[in-house]
């Protein structure tokens, strides 16, 4: 009956003298096709001018540069690297060291914008307006004005490796309080807490740091650590089931990290401390061995985490803002502790507002990373769109390819946090 | 049909295009639009540098200018547009301008690959380092484990990634995309030396804070023959620039200069005079100066110019040693010697084949 | 029972209301509650006054103590101890607003600016009649004011371009004639089509054979040009008419305001055209002279002007119910959302001159203002795609109910209520983009920024102080920029913010 009558209805509903032209659905028909043919002819059109530029400029094309050897150096690799290591394993460095400064900055950033965002919201009138101040200043002034500021700053901050800050041989963590203890008279010599440290250095080198080599013997402790995180993970099985069960609580996570810090502690010195450190040495011009923090990675890093903070403090002041104020009252009203009340109430229902933005924040800084190329660290754009298309001529490949691996994190990342976003969410009746 | 739909597209996006003909010779283009393009450093002091009046000098600039004077007789008709180390050669490759005179190095891979020729080298140069006095080093040997700044995308990035290699030793290498950027860092201290052509290196010098605390090492770690650049499949006006270049050369070795070119071309004249006259009369003038003046010969019609073209850049810019003295060597600042760029007479490479 | 008349004491009038407690009024109250009203809060304040007391004493002096306000060049700078070299920024100010722009030419820029301040300041205050007026020269007259002005005018337009511009004139007419159903109109609109095909043959048939368009129009070529131009003033005024007399003489006829809107937009781009050609008298002055201040603002007003209308049209088409036009938009919007700004200026800078014909060529700086469009329009299209999520669904409904059309439906309900909430989204965007304009200096543009930088390595003015100095300033002038930007769209913001309110 009902299939009838709308049938009858659209039978007789259509205008008698309308023109093909006035229906909606013939119209967008043409328009699409319309527009479906003209970006045909567009993209056509730029890709026979690129062809014929190409050819009739004599430009080498093509991907096959990519396993050509390269030639020149990285400044900053994570992975081998040397000149003659290919174009494609270029790209790789670039990338890693893009991946690495995106990583670092968003963990930093993260941590600092949330103390900004409840810094703002502090009921301390100072500590509000001292937030607020930095948040204003930050926000309106150019992150590339910013990374060079910091670059020149940390640059000319640091003194030359011959006069740098150096920190090595027996360090006393006791040391400040020795006037204490002396005048208390509990001891007099180096407290038992002395132990040996590798040097560390600070100059506009870079920040020097030691590298542990583990030695055979450390096995041990590995194994230790993995089955301290197997009985961690079994424990907190069975306290959940128990609570389920009985309502009883257990301690997990203290229990948890003390045996994930302890165990393996434990066994690590009775294998006899089985690690040794790869410090750095000051031998001619610079240091030699350990691991260098450069001052364009540190530029980049202060400056990303600086610039990116200021938005998440405001996307966390946002979030906090739009929980009702009934929600937490309500839960005070259930007895909840104010620990509990903001983890399992507050929260969960501020990240629902937070999430969204904050991963355009994450997306901004990976993307401002790029940026890197004017404090010559050496990330995908400077390594791969800067020296090797240089070097080998091939813009068109090289753009693209760049672009595509941004895209290609951008979308991961969306991704990712679309899915993250998906379990936050508020799941409507 | 293909060329109105360029129409369309260029109209819409607004009329602030500039246009060249690739259809008809760059020759033709430059004749018409009344000027050349020339593309240049945007900053390199003794090659291309805008003075305080904001107007671009320098040896290159200078070369864009004889090239200007050869076609216009006027050495103000050059456009010249500053371009980093990236740029350079897609904008000659694109046509954004008619040539390229931006000491750039020239190599096989460029020559081949890139779509541009070289028209020839109009300063031999070579890679060097520049260090601190207080390092207490005379030799680029005693480098190792040094912390090196470099522009990336040029030959000199390459030179130095071999010549530590070849040599055993380490470095660290800061690398910046701007020239500017380089100087910075070394300046500031990041860097122990500083690597890039040995005349960018005095250029260099001039611009940091203290130009007296830094030494350029004796060692000489590359060839960088650099030269002005054109685009491929052009070859009259590739002639064209090729020889303006081998003219200025050719001036000085037949020590016409400036100041003596009109005289020269007079002298020649009255030759030419007297010997229509007397076949017997003996010529006080050479007839190589004859010939490069346009006394002689067509040889001005055989690149699409006038006869007069050498005479008036020779009037306009003056030779190759003027030029040279005037911009980079004994006359300013940067004070470089000949060394290889001397005539080849005269203990030097430079070596212009013979016009006629 | 007790009564009234019992009770001791019934109060009868209304107590003094007493001052409040000394410890609850007054400065001393407000430190109290504000700045040590726990143990926790006391320290975190002191720890804050600590900072302060660490920080702001080394910047005034070094800002101000210090400073160095004057000198002929590097040499005042040089000592130790000296804080800011503010003689730098006093030596090269004016390189900083202008770059390389000819000292004698620099009226032009001051006039430009004067026009954009006295267009855009009754704008920007809601107290001011006129805003058709002023709308009509802040968009119409302005911009093509400020081109001729800065660049010189006097365009050499060639008969190509005048030969697509006029079949595009045609196309669009002969779309009326698709469109209309009045007879009368078909006729006017078949002979505006006709008339605009001859006039494009006749122009393409005078043609000189050239295929180039010079950058100015110099000494050469002239010959043709004038006819050129001619055809271009009498067709763009007749079309001015047309479209006039269309709206005028027909009013409520369906489809007659299309008709002369079309014509008068096809008459107002060919007149513009035409005052692009005119030789003013002023001396051309290429974009690669620009720079400073006038390089940022020029790049940043132009990006607005043009990402906002195209981030709008993005915005619908994500909504669209075509699948082309949606799949099209959103993949637009991701890809330049997706990228970096520093790789669209190298794209701009390096592969754009490849995929255009051989012979092609965009100046430089257009090169990298296109980039910067394309790239805010996305994120522009986005936040007003926020906009448009937010209007329910009955507002769609009501308007179709109405027998609204997409056009109407749009123009009329949804973009007024959208626009209206998105402001604060589409300024911080265009915030974005006057800090981004910063990055063209990385292709080679020399924005404020870059001139700025470029200064440090002048012989003359080289030092350790002439960097932070530089800096601060560009800072300080981006800063003033953004901020004042941030105050007006709250301002905006909680004016417009009308009846949403619960009651």
């Amino acid at each position: 009956m009902a299939a009838d009558g709308v049938a009858i209805g659209t039978g007789t509903g259509r205008a008698p003298r309308g023109s093909i032209l006035n229906d909606p659905l013939f119209r967008s028909i043409i328009i699409q096709l319309l527009l479906a043919a003209a970006l045909i002819a567009f993209v056509w059109w730029i890709a026979h001018n690129t062809i014929v530029n190409l050819r009739r400029l004599n430009i080498a094309s093509g991907f096959d540069f990519l396993w050509e050897r390269s030639g020149f150096d990285i400044g900053q690799t994570l992975i081998r690297y040397t000149q003659d290591s290919t174009y494609g394993r270029a790209l790789l460095v670039g990338f890693l060291n893009t991946l690495l400064i995106a990583v670092l900055g968003i963990v930093f950033a993260t941590i600092i914008g949330l103390i900004l965002g409840i810094a703002r919201l502090s009921r301390n009138w100072l500590v509000a307006k001292l937030a607020t101040v930095y948040v204003e200043v930050i926000r309106n002034i150019p992150v590339l004005l910013q990374l060079l500021f910091w670059y020149k700053a940390v640059l000319s901050v640091l003194p030359n490796p011959k006069q740098g800050f150096i920190l090595q041989g027996d360090v006393d963590p006791l040391s400040p309080f020795r006037w204490l203890l002396d005048k208390v008279g509990v001891t007099t010599g180096p407290s038992p807490l002395t132990f040996h440290m590798p040097t560390v250095a600070l100059n506009n080198r870079g920040l020097l740091l030691p590298v542990p080599v583990p030695g055979p013997d450390f096995t041990a402790t590995w194994i230790a650590l993995g089955l301290a995180v197997i009985a961690t993970a079994a424990i907190a099985l069975w306290a959940h089931t128990r609570q389920r069960r009985t309502g009883a609580q257990f301690p997990t996570f203290r229990t948890g990290l003390a045996l994930i810090v302890l165990v393996p502690l434990a066994i690590f010195l009775l294998t006899g401390s089985p690690l040794t450190f790869d410090a750095p040495v000051l031998k001619g011009f610079n240091f030699v061995g350990g691991v260098a923090i450069k001052p364009e990675f540190m530029a980049l890093l202060l400056g990303l985490t600086l610039y990116t903070a200021a938005y998440i403090g405001e996307i966390v002041r946002a979030g906090i803002l739009a929980v009702p104020w009934g929600q937490t009252e309500a839960a005070y009203a259930l007895g909840l502790r104010r620990g509990v009340a903001l983890r399992r109430v507050i929260i969960p229902q501020a990240l629902r507002v937070i999430i969204p933005p904050l991963t355009s924040q994450y997306l901004n800084l990976t993307k401002n990373s790029s940026l890197a190329v004017a404090v010559g660290y050496p990330d995908l754009v400077s390594v791969f769109s800067g020296t090797t298309l240089n070097q080998t001529g091939q813009a068109v490949e090289i753009i693209f390819m760049t672009m595509l691996v941004y895209l290609a994190i951008s979308l991961t990342t969306s991704l990712a946090m679309n899915i993250f976003n998906r379990r936050v969410a508020l799941r409507e009746r | 049909m293909k060329k109105y739909l360029v129409t369309i597209a260029a109209g819409a996006a607004l009329c602030l295009t500039a246009g060249a003909a690739m259809a008809g010779p760059t020759l033709d283009l430059v004749k018409k639009n009344g000027f050349i393009r020339c593309g240049v450093n945007p900053s390199l002091i003794g090659f291309a540098a805008t003075n305080d009046a904001g107007e671009y000098q320098g040896f290159d600039v200078d070369y864009c200018k004889a090239v200007a004077s050869a076609v216009f007789n006027d050495p103000s008709k050059v456009k010249y547009t500053p371009l980093n180390a990236k740029e350079r050669f897609t904008a000659l490759q694109s046509g954004e301008i008619d040539m390229l005179a931006r000491n750039s190095t020239w190599t096989m891979s460029r020559d081949t690959q890139m779509g541009i020729m070289f028209t020839g080298v109009n300063y031999y140069d070579g890679q060097g380092f520049m260090v601190r006095k207080s390092q207490n080093i005379s030799s680029a040997l005693e480098l190792n484990g040094a912390t090196v700044c470099v522009q990336t995308g040029t030959t000199t990035e390459l030179n130095l990634a071999d010549y530590f290699k070849a040599n055993k030793m380490d470095y660290t290498l800061v690398a910046f995309e701007n020239n500017t950027d380089v100087n910075n860092a070394y300046d500031a201290g990041r860097c122990d030396a500083l690597t890039t052509d040995a005349s960018g290196l005095y250029a260099t010098r001039l611009a940091l804070q203290k130009p007296d605390d830094h030494i350029v090492l004796p060692e000489i770690i590359s060839k960088e023959p650099l030269g002005p650049v054109v685009r491929q499949g052009d070859d009259e006006w590739f002639g064209l620039v090729k020889w303006v270049g081998f003219a200025l050369v050719n001036a000085e070795e037949l020590g016409i200069t400036k100041e003596n070119v009109e005289q020269m071309k007079a002298t020649a004249l009255d030759d030419q005079a007297q010997l229509a006259k007397d076949p017997s009369y003996k010529a006080k003038g050479s007839p190589d100066a004859a010939r490069l003046l346009g006394v002689d010969g067509t040889f001005g019609q055989s690149i699409g110019l006038g006869n007069d073209w050498a005479f008036n850049v020779i009037k306009q810019m003056g030779n190759y040693g003027e030029i040279f003295d005037r911009n980079i060597g004994a006359g300013s600042k940067l004070q470089i010697a000949r060394g290889l760029n001397a005539l080849w007479s005269k203990g030097g490479i430079q070596y212009a084949p013979p016009i006629r | 029972m007790a009564t009234a008349a019992e009770l001791a004491y019934v109060q009868r009038e209304e107590e003094p209301i007493l001052p409040a407690p000394r410890s609850e009024i007054g400065a001393f109250a407000w430190f109290r509650q504000n700045l040590f009203s726990s143990v926790g809060n006391s320290i975190v304040t002191i720890i804050a006054i600590l900072f302060l007391a660490w920080v702001i004493p080394p910047i005034v002096r070094w800002a101000f103590v210090d400073a160095v306000w004057t000198g002929p060049d590097r040499e005042v700078c040089l000592p130790e101890g000296v804080g800011a070299c503010w003689a730098y920024v006093n030596a090269k100010f004016a390189q900083f607003i202008y770059g390389r722009y000819p000292i004698d030419e620099r009226w032009r820029v001051n006039l430009t600016g004067i026009l954009f301040v006295a267009g855009i300041v009754p704008m920007a205050i809601p107290s001011i009649p006129f805003k058709r007026l002023n709308a009509i020269f802040l968009l119409g007259v302005f911009p093509v004011a400020a081109v001729v002005l800065l660049t010189g005018g006097h365009f050499d337009i060639s008969f190509d371009w005048l030969f697509g511009l006029l079949v595009v004139a045609a196309l669009l007419s002969g779309l009326v004639v698709a469109m209309t159903t009045d007879v009368r109109e078909r006729g006017l609109a078949g002979i505006v089509t006709l008339l605009a095909i001859a006039a494009a043959v006749v122009a393409f048939a005078y043609g000189d054979g050239r295929d180039t368009v010079g950058y100015f129009a110099g000494d050469v070529g002239r010959g043709g040009l004038v006819n050129a131009r001619l055809v271009i003033l009498v067709a763009g005024s007749a079309a001015l008419i047309a479209g006039l007399v269309a709206i005028l003489r027909t009013p409520g006829e369906p489809g007659a305001g299309r008709v002369g809107a079309l014509w008068i937009g096809a008459g107002v781009l060919e007149l513009v055209f035409f005052a692009l050609t005119i030789d003013f008298g002023l001396r051309p002055v290429e974009t690669q002279l620009w720079g400073g201040l006038l390089v940022t603002l020029v790049v940043a007003i132009i990006g607005m002007v043009t990402s906002l209308p195209l981030g709008i049209l993005l915005a619908l088409g994500r909504r669209s119910k075509m699948p082309v036009v949606r799949f099209l938009s959103v993949v637009f919007i991701e890809f330049w959302r997706g990228v970096p700004l520093i790789t669209v200026l190298f794209m701009a800078s390096v592969m754009l001159p490849v995929f255009l014909p051989p012979g092609v060529t965009f100046d430089k700086l257009l090169r990298a203002l296109i980039g910067v469009a394309l790239f805010t329009s996305a994120y522009i299209a986005e936040v007003v795609r926020g906009g448009l999520q937010a209007i329910p669904r009955g507002q769609y409904e009501a308007a179709a109910a109405m027998g609204l059309k997409f056009g109407p439906m749009m123009r009329l309900v949804v973009l007024p209520q959208a626009l209206k909430i998105v402001i604060p989204g589409i300024v911080n965007s265009f915030i974005s983009l006057f800090k981004d304009t910063s990055l063209v200096l990385i292709v080679g543009i020399l924005d404020l920024l870059g001139t700025v930088q470029q200064g440090f390595n002048d012989a003359n003015w080289t030092s350790s102080k002439t960097p932070a100095t530089g800096y601060v300033f560009a800072a300080v002038v981006f800063w003033m920029f953004c901020f004042g930007m941030s105050r007006y769209s709250i301002y905006t913001e909680n004016r417009l913010n009308t009846g949403h309110r619960r009651r």
